[in-house]
């Protein structure tokens, strides 16, 4: 019962994204709820396994405690969403596949690999997108736009190291 | 060459990047663990180095692991140092690793301020965003009290990207630091038309999650809102606003009547195009119609038609959705959702799991009398083919919750959801045990018709144990033997193989049982044995009454043995009283009638909550000791007492006080009214016993001949469907019933006698019980209160934001803004202004008047303090040029910070009320080297202190410093004066003015009484230093105490106002003010407002006024106006006070 109470404490729209693999290995994390990290890693546990167990022909949505799993896979990726009670369950569907538009955008033909070796981008990229759990751009080029301008400042480890800083 | 070596060294240090370490971890699948804690060690040493690259690399990859499931909480301060780099590079992955790991038991957190501080006033746009980001992971109370002030700045940034996020981030602060919504709230309503999209979108965003938890302090912005979504083409927004309004539709009925078309049009233009943020939009439109609009039957329709569509789409999303908004229908109209009862139960049979439990929900609403067993029966179906233990579980759970719903409504035959109940047990591993153990108690406690097949089922139950018990420990089914047990104990008088079930109970493989259930056999085994010792003593058997004293005293030590003490306390117990009855019946003395005595008398059901209800006492302190505490010595030899399990404590005897006759005989008459009164009482027959003889059918229960059809079943237990079957004839047979009555009744038309029965209506849904159950209601304690508020839960966190947003900002309520503490020398901690709203203190009309006037003045005072703050801005700044001094200054703040908290936390505590007290005496300066102003405030918190502020204003061109306040105490009114000091002494004022600058300090002074205006004279002495030199200068002033300072604002309702009046202590004094011009609502502002009074009720232009002062005098007081002319009466404990405070209003008013 206490665990549920915790999870209600919650206070954003969408609670936290997960991004896993087929095998079950998380790719990303973005929690908008504080949790103890304990408690993060028993749920992602739980969700990963509820949501691999699932048939393919089924529906996106599943209860879970007093939350809402929307999940939707995306070539050999799970996208997760956790949304409260009264939240819209297909607009949610539709905040996890502009998020996996703007991630081809940037990448080009995203693939589970680039997610991998990039992985901070993907971060970057989801938090244009979605601020404290409510989304913040709905245009997909501004997005992208503010995630490339800042790229422009951000010169990567590479480049410094090339640099002489002496 | 020096270069290539350097450079060299630091490739070193760099062999790995975060590309490196995942292509490492993934090379190194079979020994993961150790490759990682080798990189771990490796980050550790990178750490250390002083290249700011070097370390943000090493927490990038840090934050990759810390995805993995690594803890990387060590690495807090290097994070905090990545975030504080001044590269944009660098500080991206410090927030970033920072908004992944930290949380608000981060301890270093606090020492992000300053640099969040300094990040969000960056003047990269792109430095901003990503502190705004990192902040809203990590917000915690502190930071988002001490950075509000600026993120509510960034608000209205030039930027569209900026106040985007700034706005979203306003709501985390809300949530942690709810006292800034107030005065953050009207810059949050003016985004909701700012000229950018985005920032539109996050202030609706914003406003629609504040408005859907606290609806009723948004209703305003209803007309906004309509506006926005009429005009609006985007998608996600107008989605938001549909939500908003589904939450203000139950608040506000007339809304969803200008909605309605609007909605409408929108449904028909989406399901035109079906893209899925229309379709999505659409359902969320019919969702919020159905909440709004309680009998517009005509847009139900419509929706509930779509829904359809919806729920027969092969998209299982769709499906999904369409139940779901379905549920949301059936809230409010369950007629319609009903007709769809084929297409819900069609998607029981759905292969998806979610969607069978949406279909589950709406099933528990569809239910009817006619239908309960038709659906059940369909359950029972799945149940038996379910896969998963936890949809069997959800449908076990649902069946009892359609069947037990609203006071087992919709049961007609108790029988047959007996029979329910006892298939049910037939459910492997199912965790619901008690579930189903709790309804067949509650069931046979409450309805008294259904004992005795009650009973005779879990005689069968008992027989069958091994079956259910045979896996005990591993699942819960067991815990419908505890209450099998119980109710053949308790009712054993309609037992009728009474010896086979208590052999039955007394079989070895019941001390497999868990403890508790044991215990319970125990008892209800003596329960029974009385009973049958009464049957047989009665017929005469004394052998065979022996024989089965014989059989208790055989096998009751194998629970004497019990390793549970609560078993074995009970079996020792009723060993020894066994004992003693053999040795009474030996000697032939009959001895039925006293072991039946044990357990006389009846059991009631009490409600839940019951002992909650009831209202303690008055002068009942229950916290109180009843004995002072035992000391430790003797408490040490003490041995706890024995420890009841909770189940025992619920269901022990509750045994009736002795009660005599007359008593008994009121409460039973109260009691019947009370259940005249109750619809929901279904009122028993005169001896329901005997009706039930009467009842056909239910004595030639078939009882034992189903069972050998089915050998795969229990033997002996019964199947529902045939009781489904006889249900059905027993309709029939009333439906004919009916029909011949009807016919007879036409025959005799105009046969006076009386009509049919009320029971017997013609109404389809009105189908009569089987039998007439009798449903005991539950017992509630006499004067039980009828709330039910005892619900709510204390720890919602939007309970805070629960603030009303259309009043006018007081001047406490600003953010605050970092900056030194002049007040901080202070003694007296209660001077502090506190940031507590002063909200509901002033009656409602006068309020923006005088509000106003509070702000105009507030205005003043602002502008003289932002001049402090100014100076100090310009401090801070040439504080960053120098870089040495920085780290001082850090800690100082920090130190500040802390005693912040200290503050505000005490004044969250203990509110000190304030009044202020508008009058104002300049004197004129010779020099005029200085102004002051002040104020005086009385504290609630103490009844003999007021504080009295006083703004000093350099008006020279000379710096001012020692400044030293003194003041010639009264007998009544003295300054406090720290310990030690003479009355002749000064207080130092803490600050310094430099030409043109203004600051306030606090004085408290302590009064013996309040009854008289009082006057001090006081001198302010100084030194005034400019280029020729410095002089000493010296100020008098005078304080002026008036009687009204004294009072402070209170509310009252009437009926405590007249309470007072009549309670006849106050002593009573009058005036007339002629000659006044003014209107009334003027007059009573003014009255409120310069004497600190509340109207506590206004009937045309006669008013009542309460105030309080300081050491809690009423004062009351009735205004009325005649021509040109005022006369207040007035009343207070104090006739010296009233009449001085009556001078004073005299004054007040004859000005105007």
């Amino acid at each position: 019962m206490r665990e549920l109470c915790f999870i209600t404490v919650g206070n954003a729209e969408i609670h936290f994204i997960l991004l896993f693999s087929r095998q079950g290995k998380l790719r990303l994390q973005k929690w908008y709820t504080t949790l103890p990290d304990k408690e993060k890693k028993k749920i992602i546990r739980e969700i990963v396994q509820i949501i691999l167990s699932r048939n393919q022909k089924t529906s996106s949505f599943v209860d879970w405690k007093d939350l809402k799993l929307v999940y939707k896979r995306y070539a050999s990726l799970y996208f997760c969403c956790a949304i409260e009670d009264q939240d819209n369950e297909l607009l949610t569907l539709e905040v996890v596949h502009r998020y996996v538009e703007l991630l081809d955008r940037y990448f080009g033909n995203v693939c589970e690999l680039d997610i991998i070796f990039n992985f901070e981008k993907a971060y970057f990229i989801l938090d244009e997108f979605i601020i404290g759990g409510e989304v913040q751009e709905t245009s997909k080029k501004t997005a992208v736009k503010a995630i490339e301008e800042s790229d422009m400042l951000q010169e990567t480890v590479e480049e410094y190291m090339n640099k002489p800083a002496f | 060459m020096a270069l290539k070596m350097v450079k060299g060294s630091i490739d070193r240090m760099f062999d790995k990047n975060l590309q490196d370490l995942v292509r490492g971890i993934r090379n190194h699948k079979e020994d993961e663990a150790k490759y990682i804690s080798q990189c771990i060690d490796e980050i550790k040493q990178e750490l250390k180095q002083d290249n700011i690259a070097v370390k943000a690399n090493a927490v990038c990859k840090l934050t990759y692991l810390q995805m993995l499931g690594y803890d990387i909480s060590w690495a807090a301060f290097n994070i905090i140092e990545v975030m504080s780099a001044s590269k944009f590079t660098f500080k991206r992955i410090g927030y970033l690793a920072a908004s992944q790991c930290f949380h608000e038991g981060t301890d270093v957190i606090m020492l992000t301020t300053n640099q969040i501080r300094k990040d969000l006033s960056s003047p990269n746009q792109y430095d901003t965003g990503v502190a705004l980001t990192g902040l809203s992971c990590f917000v915690t109370p502190d930071l988002a009290r001490d950075l509000a002030n600026d993120i509510m700045t960034l608000m209205s940034h030039t930027k569209p990207y900026i106040r985007k996020k700034a706005v979203l981030i306003m709501y985390k602060v809300f949530l942690k630091y709810p006292e800034s919504l107030r005065p953050a709230f009207p810059r949050l309503k003016e985004k909701l038309e700012d000229p950018d999209p985005g920032v539109q979108s996050a202030a609706v965003n914003v406003i629609c999650e504040l408005a859907r938890r606290n609806p009723k302090n948004y209703l305003s912005l209803a007309p906004l809102f309509f506006k926005l979504m009429t005009s609006s083409t985007n998608n996600w927004v107008l989605i938001k606003i549909i939500k908003l309004f589904g939450a203000l539709t139950p608040l506000e009925p007339r809304l969803g009547k200008k909605l309605i078309e609007p909605l409408t049009n929108l449904i028909h233009s989406h399901s035109q195009h079906r893209d899925l943020t229309g379709i999505c939009a659409s359902v969320s439109v019919l969702i919020s119609l159905s909440s709004g609009m309680p009998n517009h039957s005509a847009s139900i329709q419509l929706c509930v038609q779509k829904l359809r569509i919806l729920i027969e789409d092969s998209d299982q999303n769709l499906k999904y959705l369409g139940l779901l908004a379905m549920s949301k229908i059936l809230k409010t109209h369950p007629k319609s959702v009903q007709s769809h009862k084929d297409l819900i139960l069609q998607c029981l049979d759905d292969k998806d799991e979610s969607i069978r439990l949406r279909a589950l929900d709406l099933l528990y609403g569809m239910v009817s009398k006619k239908n309960l067993m038709e659906i059940v029966k369909k359950l029972m179906i799945h149940v038996d083919k379910a896969e998963g233990t936890t949809y069997r579980d959800e449908l076990l759970t649902k069946i009892i919750d359609i069947c037990s719903q609203s006071n087992y409504q919709y049961i007609t035959n108790f029988e047959w959801y007996i029979s329910i109940l006892v298939e049910l047990t037939r459910l492997e591993g199912t965790r619901h045990g008690h579930l189903i153990a709790a309804q067949m108690l509650d069931v046979a406690i409450r309805v008294k018709a259904i004992r005795r097949f009650a009973v005779s089922q879990m005689a069968m139950l008992l027989d069958n144990a091994h079956l259910i018990a045979s896996n005990a420990q591993r699942n819960g089914i067991c815990e419908v033997l505890y209450a099998a047990a119980w109710i053949c104990g308790e009712f054993s008088e309609h037992l009728e193989e009474a010896n086979q079930t208590l052999e039955a109970m007394l079989r070895p493989k019941v001390t497999t049982l868990p403890g508790h259930i044991q215990a319970v056999y125990v008892q209800n085994m003596v329960k029974l044995y009385a009973s049958i010792l009464q049957q047989k003593e009665q017929a005469g058997e004394k052998e065979a009454a022996q024989e089965i004293t014989q059989l208790m005293i055989e096998r009751l030590p194998q629970f004497v043995q019990s390793a549970d003490l609560e078993v074995q306390e009970r079996a020792s117990c009723i060993l020894q009283l066994i004992k003693y009855i053999q040795k009474l019946q030996i000697k032939e003395v009959p001895v039925a009638e006293e072991v039946i005595a044990l357990f006389a008398g009846e059991l009631n059901p009490v409600a839940p909550k019951a002992q909650k209800k009831v209202p303690v006492p008055e002068g009942l302190d229950l916290d109180a000791w009843i004995n002072e505490p035992p000391s430790d010595s003797e408490s040490e030899d003490e041995k706890p007492k024995t420890i009841f399990h909770e189940e025992e404590q619920r269901h022990s005897r509750h045994r009736q006080p002795e009660i005599d006759e007359e008593e008994l005989a009121r409460r039973r008459e109260a009691r019947k009214q009370e259940q005249a009164n109750n619809p929901f009482y279904i009122k028993s027959s005169p001896s329901p016993q005997k009706r039930y003889q009467d009842t056909p059918g239910v004595e030639h229960i078939p009882v034992v001949q189903i069972d050998l059809s089915v050998p795969l079943k229990v033997p002996g237990m019964p199947m529902s469907d045939q009781y489904v079957k006889l249900e059905e004839e027993r309709r029939h047979k009333q439906k004919l019933e009916k029909d011949k009555k009807k016919k007879k009744q036409k025959k005799e038309k105009r046969g006076k006698h009386h009509r049919h029965n009320s029971l017997h209506t013609e109404s389809e849904e009105d189908i009569a019980p089987a039998h007439h159950v009798d449903i005991i209601t539950e017992e509630m304690p006499e004067n039980a209160l009828p709330s039910d508020e005892d619900d709510k839960d204390p720890n919602d966190p939007y309970k805070a934001l629960d603030i009303d947003l259309d009043k006018p900002l007081a001047d406490s309520e600003k953010l605050p803004v970092q900056r030194h503490r002049n007040v901080e020398t202070l003694k007296s901690p209660d001077s502090e202004v506190p940031l507590v709203e002063k909200k509901s203190k002033k009656p409602k009309k006068k309020e923006k008047k005088h509000k106003d006037k509070e702000r105009d003045k507030g205005k003043k005072k602002e502008k003289e303090k932002k001049v402090v703050e100014e100076e100090e801005e310009e401090k801070k700044k040439s504080s960053k040029h120098k870089k040495k001094k920085h780290k001082k200054e850090k800690e100082e703040k920090s130190k500040d910070k802390k005693k912040s908290k200290k503050k505000s936390h005490h004044s969250e505590e203990e509110p000190p009320e304030s009044v202020q007290n508008g009058t104002l005496e300049d004197e004129p300066l010779p020099v005029s080297s200085c102004a002051q102003t002040y104020d005086i405030q009385g504290n609630l918190q103490n009844d003999s202190q007021v504080t009295v502020s006083v703004i000093f204003e350099n008006k020279s061109t000379s710096f001012l410093k020692s400044m030293e306040l003194n003041v010639l105490d009264s007998l009544n009114t003295k300054m406090l004066r720290p310990e030690g000091s003479s009355v002749h002494d000064g207080i130092p004022v803490p600050f310094q003015l430099p030409p043109g600058i203004s600051n306030e300090a606090q004085f408290v002074f302590t009064l013996q009484s309040i009854v008289m205006a009082q006057k001090l004279k006081g001198t302010l002495s100084f030194i005034v230093k400019n280029d020729e030199g410095s002089t000493h200068e010296k100020l008098d002033f005078k304080l002026h105490f008036s009687c009204a300072s004294y009072l402070i604002t209170t509310p009252c309702y009437s009926d405590a106002f007249a309470k007072l009046l009549e309670s006849g202590d106050l002593h009573m004094s009058s005036i007339k003010v002629d000659g006044i011009s003014i209107s009334f609502q003027h007059l009573l502002a003014k009255i409120c407002f310069h004497h600190h009074f509340s109207v506590v009720e206004r009937v045309d232009s006669c008013a009542s006024m309460y105030s309080r002062s300081i050491q809690g005098h009423h004062v009351c007081l009735l205004v009325k106006k005649g021509e040109n002319s005022v006369s207040i009466d007035g009343k207070c404990n104090d006739s010296t006070l009233l009449s001085n405070l009556l001078d004073e209003m005299k004054e007040t008013l004859s000005k105007c």
